[in-house]
């Protein structure tokens, strides 16, 4: 029986010895193929006395068994090989640059104004907007600013061409119209809390004024609102808004023709680094106008002024957005310079949350 | 409104510091704006003496002086002509900063002769214009004393802001009486400026001059007086001093007499030289076309709404706004006609807008002066001219009569907690009103004085009381909450733009925010859009800015091209704003893409520009992120003319609702906003997308994969020239409903003047796989859709 052994031995020897997938081929073909050595022995199987196949079969099985585990193996390793082989061949330099994707960006204007949504939402405010191309009246005369009201002179209002027959229509020089017309749509019967964010007019234009800016109104018309519910209202949108607890406000009295009474609101600021944050108070900002809204104002938005009261108040947004993220110059706003709105602005998934925080 | 804290002492007895003044005029609503104290910059000079004065050794023209100002004899060197012993005048220390240009003074040798500081002219300290020699003080000025102090300036200069309904507050006079019922002090009984004298007609001889009124709504009343024999040199030191302090020029004494009252008490006068007044003075309306010259210089063109003054011959002054050149005072003047009168508020705003004159007499009248203080307002002017510059009054004339309000409100003192949010007793509230010059009565009857002309109500009483007793104090109060969870809050509309905009952020766009206005020129290329623009401004800012943009594009090539100007190789921009139609303001999306696509690169070869598939791809993915059925849009033609004719197309929804225009831009008109090469664009009409229909809730419908996997099938056809992609796709995608579920093209070439066009059909089998005759049913089917649109199966 030392033929088997000697069978099983060079078989082996020749399976490690094959240095390619053809070559194992061939061992395994002269050995497991029809005229191979061992299909051979398998096949002397058949003429043997019981006795004998009990004795043989089970060394010549066990040799099959063998020898094709080893072709097996052998075969794992050199497609392991090859594919290592073809994989070294496939390497590449990977400090080659990948391709970048454009990265686009969202203003400040329009992130500022879905922070304030966000967190006006939370108070239960609704946004309300309105035309920019405004008639007087909306303008000015509801808002109890007559024709010859000095402060009307004072508003340096754009006109535009008069239509036939038309009075001269306006670029609204401020987002007030829309108190009027979000009074007149809730019908004089229902409370009213809205924001009207949007685009204001005025003729001016030097590095801190540009005649397009963008202004936020607030509007509440409700029974029983004081000057109390404007404080808290505008030092919780402040602190939301900035996200800091330590803002400080400081009401002024003032003179708006549709608000009595009014105030001027100066936000404490402290510096760092140079520069004004809002926060602290080493000194005073002004932010944001307010009162309570004046009587006429509620009548001609057609409610009874003996029964409702409200506060509305009137907020720069590009300002807010400097004051927040530190742009100084009003009018890049406005230029379109990519290399701007990439720098100031924002990711699009930057969307304002209460949970994750309205800034970005 | 400027004034000097030492002519709010004039009016306001207080112990009460600068800082605290001024904090105090912020906190009651009379916003500081500055304060300046022009003594500062002079603290270094001191009043000094000339001892001796010898010939400069080295220079004609120059002196060598011995000066005390106050240490003993100092070698100065002085070239000015009036230097000589004997003189006092202002020396400027060593260290001293000359205001005029900005030397600091030292120790220097001026042609070997050794100098120790300066004596200085008025132009050298910013006192005047005199430069031809040094000044010189009185010879009994105290010898080293510093120069501001003996000189009254050390006067710091207050500037507050007015607001337009403080017209009481357009006089220190209403400032002092602010501050006293802030606490700050008493306010002093009124006297004839520069005197203790209480005001009082002063009776004169004679009748009063002749005086009428034709126009009684514009005037009112015209109260007048004259004095005969005056001399108009120059008023009093502390008249100017404080005139010039204000940024008042001073004139003549007649001249700032009425400006001095302006300023101190709020009540506009004017003087009339009488030897130029042929007649009487009469206040009517103006007659149209009718011109005057006034004193600014200026010829206005005056109409039937405005009133004037006049004499019998022409108009003297536009009433209440600005006097004539020719009735001024001058030098020579010696009988003066004083008037002292009081304009309708309406009138004057409305002239003054006309006009577009502002002047320091129309800010008061327009705002509402005091209509019972003519009287006063005429003694206190007769009694100034007669002290300052003499002569000898003449009767009075008082014509009509000034309309004194008796404004009584029925005031609740509650009001101030539930408007003002405030706490304020009572008694408080009462002693608060009184001190502003409010009457109060037992049952709360509140009477407004004459000179609050803005008090109208109760809100108004509410405001008072808690600007005095300090509107800072109001407790904030949490808005009550409205019950349950807060509800969304956005609109349909606002919610598409937040998605439509991040979108466009995502994709890679940058967005911008640029003028609503444009220029004509801008607007020009879109004359098929609202004519170029349904809005001209009528006082535009500058003519860039002039036109309301019919579209998103002008203003979005223009930041294309100042960014490719900048260097930029690539720029993605968008904007969602508004377009103004004639009709109505349209939300709408804009994008531009110009320069470059893909940079050059190690894969990709050369740099790749973009194609109107570009902008088409825009289009559509903003679009279904605006939530358009965008399966449903079919592409038309007919961009407009803007667009280039051959790549260019709109999307919409059946023939009429246009909710997207792309494609490159018209060379002409890239060319107009100075772009060089191909720009692509799109414009999304955000006004135009249907809203959602039903379904409120949140639940999908079930989930139901098909059973089978489905089968592609490849189909080639020869077309005719025109045929467009979509119709063959629609078509064969129509061919059999039931199975082809998709249908797309996926290669198109032409060779040898035919054109092909290759289409991957998916077949999804329903309960059981395809059979080989159901397939090639389905396939002959195809073919003869596609045959109808005129293309034919290749071989």
């Amino acid at each position: 029986m030392a033929d088997l052994d000697h069978l099983h031995t060079d078989l082996i020897a020749r399976i490690d010895a094959a240095d390619s997938l053809d070559a194992l081929d061939a061992v395994r073909v002269a050995a497991l193929g029809k005229q191979g050595a061992v299909t051979a022995l398998l096949k002397t199987l058949g003429g043997m006395s019981p006795d004998e196949r009990q004795q043989q079969g089970p060394r010549i099985q066990a040799l099959r068994e063998g020898v094709t585990a080893a072709i097996a193996t052998k075969k794992a390793a050199l497609d392991r090989a090859e594919l290592d082989a073809k994989l070294a061949r496939e390497t590449l330099d990977m400090t080659l640059p990948a391709e970048a994707a454009p990265v686009g960006s969202i203003h400040p204007v329009s992130q500022v104004m879905d922070e304030l949504a966000e967190i006006f939402a939370d108070l239960g405010f609704a946004v309300a907007t309105g035309p920019e191309i405004e008639t007087q009246w909306y303008n000015f005369t509801a808002l109890n600013m007559p024709e010859t009201h000095p402060a009307r002179a004072m508003h340096d209002t754009f006109y535009l061409n008069a239509k036939d027959g038309e009075e001269a229509r306006v670029l609204r020089t401020h987002t007030s119209p829309v108190q009027i017309r979000a009074m007149q749509a809730a019908g004089g019967t229902k409370p009213i809390r809205i924001i009207a964010p949007g685009r204001t007019y005025r003729s001016d234009s030097d590095a801190t004024h540009t005649p397009m800016f963008h202004q936020v109104e607030g509007l509440v018309i409700d029974k029983g609102i004081t000057l109390g519910h404007l404080k808290w209202t505008l030092e919780t949108f402040l602190k939301a808004f900035f996200e800091r607890d330590d803002i400080v406000l400081r009401l002024r009295p003032s003179y708006f023709p549709f608000t009595e009474p009014s105030a001027e609101v100066d936000v404490g600021f402290s510096v760092v680094n140079g520069k004004r944050v809002i926060g602290g108070s080493d000194g005073w900002m002004e932010v944001l106008g307010s009162g309570m809204v004046h009587r006429t104002v509620i009548e001609a938005g057609g409610y009874d002024p003996n029964e409702w009261q409200g506060f509305a108040f009137g907020c720069g947004i590009d300002r807010l957005a400097m004051l927040k993220y530190g742009m100084d110059d009003l009018r890049a706003f406005f230029d379109g310079d990519a290399r701007w709105l990439k720098h100031y602005g924002f990711s699009a998934l930057d969307v304002p949350t209460l949970s994750g925080g309205v800034g970005a | 409104m400027k004034f000097t804290l030492s002519w709010l002492h004039d009016h306001l007895d207080t112990s009460a510091s600068l800082n605290e003044i001024v904090d105090t005029l912020t906190r009651i609503g009379l916003e500081v704006e500055s304060v300046d104290n022009p003594g500062a910059k002079l603290a270094a000079f001191r009043v000094a003496k000339v001892l001796t004065a010898e010939r400069h050794p080295q220079a004609d023209k120059l002196q060598v002086l011995s000066v005390d100002a106050g240490d003993g004899p100092m070698q100065v060197v002085c070239g000015a002509p009036n230097a000589r012993a004997g003189l006092v005048g202002v020396f400027g220390m060593p260290g001293a900063t000359v205001p005029a240009n900005g030397m600091v003074l030292k120790v220097a040798e001026i042609r070997g002769v050794v100098s120790n500081g300066m004596m200085c002219s008025t132009r050298e300290l910013e006192l005047g214009d005199d430069h031809d020699g040094i000044i010189e003080l009185p010879s009994d000025a105290p010898i080293g004393a510093a120069y501001p102090d003996y000189a009254g300036l050390n006067d710091p200069v207050i500037d507050v802001a007015i607001t337009p309904n403080k017209q009481d507050c357009m006089g220190v006079r209403g400032i002092a009486r602010d501050l006293a019922a802030a606490g700050l002090g008493r306010l002093k009984p009124l006297v004839v400026p520069g005197t203790t004298v209480t005001p009082a007609p002063v009776a004169g001889e004679g009748a009063g001059p002749d005086i009428r009124i034709d126009d009684s709504v514009g005037c009112p009343a015209f109260y007048g007086q004259t004095v005969a024999g005056v001399s108009n040199s120059t008023a009093p030191e502390w008249m100017t001093r404080r005139l010039q302090a204000i940024g008042q020029k001073p004139i003549s004494a007649l001249v700032d007499i009425t400006n001095y009252v302006s300023f101190d008490l709020g009540r506009p006068l004017h003087v009339y030289d009488r030897a130029k007044l042929p007649g009487g003075l009469v206040a009517r309306k103006a007659t149209s076309g009718e011109q005057l010259l006034a004193l600014n210089g200026k010829t206005y063109t005056l109409d039937e709404s405005m009133t004037v003054i006049a004499d019998d011959r022409a108009a003297l002054g536009i009433a209440g706004i600005i006097g004539g050149e020719d009735s001024g005072c001058s030098d020579t003047t010696s009988d003066v006609l004083i008037e002292c009168a009081y304009f309708d508020p309406e009138s004057i705003a409305r002239t003054g807008q006309k006009l577009a004159v502002t002047s320091d007499a129309r800010q008061r009248f327009e705002r509402g002066v005091d209509p019972a203080f003519v009287e006063d307002g005429l003694a206190i002017a007769t009694a100034l001219v007669l002290n300052l510059c003499g002569g000898t009054p003449g009767g009075i004339t008082r014509a009509g009569e000034p309309p004194v309000p008796a404004t009584v409100i029925a005031y609740d003192p509650a009001r101030a907690e539930t408007l003002g949010g405030l706490f304020v007793a009572p008694e408080r509230q009462q002693a608060i009103l009184e001190s502003l010059g409010f009457t109060v009565s037992a049952d709360w009857h509140v009477g407004v004085p004459s000179w609050r002309r803005d008090v109208e109500g109760v809100p108004d009483l509410v405001e008072e009381v808690i600007r005095i007793e300090g509107i800072d104090h109001v407790p904030p109060v949490p808005l009550p909450r409205i019950p349950g969870v807060a509800t969304p809050t956005a609109t349909p509309e606002q919610k598409t733009e937040r998605r439509v905009r991040r979108a466009a952020a995502a994709r890679g766009l940058n967005e911008a925010v640029t003028w609503s206005f444009v220029s004509e020129a801008e607007a020009a290329p879109f004359a098929n859009v609202s004519g170029g623009g349904a809005w001209t401004l009528a006082n535009p800012i500058s003519e860039d800015l002039k036109v309301m943009r019919p579209s998103l594009l002008p203003g979005l090539l223009s930041a294309a091209a100042r960014n490719l100007k900048r260097g930029a190789d690539g720029v993605r921009l968008f904007e969602i704003g508004r377009r103004y139609l004639a009709e109505a303001e349209r939300a709408t999306l804009g994008v531009v893409l110009a320069g470059e696509k893909r940079a050059r690169g190690w894969q990709g070869g050369k740099a790749l520009g973009f194609d109107a598939f570009d902008a088409k791809a825009e289009a559509i993915a903003l679009l279904a992120a605006a939530g358009a059925p965008v399966e449903n849009l079919q592409i038309f033609g007919e961009a407009g003319e803007h667009w280039h004719p051959g790549q260019s197309g709109t999307l919409r929804l059946g023939p009429k609702t246009v909710l997207a225009a792309f494609g490159i831009v018209h060379p002409l008109t890239t060319r107009a906003f100075d772009l060089d090469g191909t720009v692509a664009a799109v414009e999304l009409y955000l006004d135009a997308i249907p809203a959602k229909r039903g379904g409120t809730g949140f639940m999908r419908p079930a989930y139901a994969p098909p059973a089978l996997q489905p089968v592609r099938r490849d189909f080639a056809f020869t077309v005719p020239a025109g045929l467009a992609a979509d119709a063959l796709v629609r078509a064969v995608k129509g061919a059999d409903k039931a199975t082809i579920t998709a249908a797309r093209l996926f290669d198109l070439f032409e060779r040898d003047g035919v054109r092909s066009m290759a289409i991957e059909v998916t077949l999804q089998p329903a309960d059981k796989s395809f059979t080989d005759e159901a397939l090639k049913a389905i396939a002959d089917k195809v073919v003869a859709a596609a045959a109808k649109q005129g293309a034919v199966l290749r071989g």
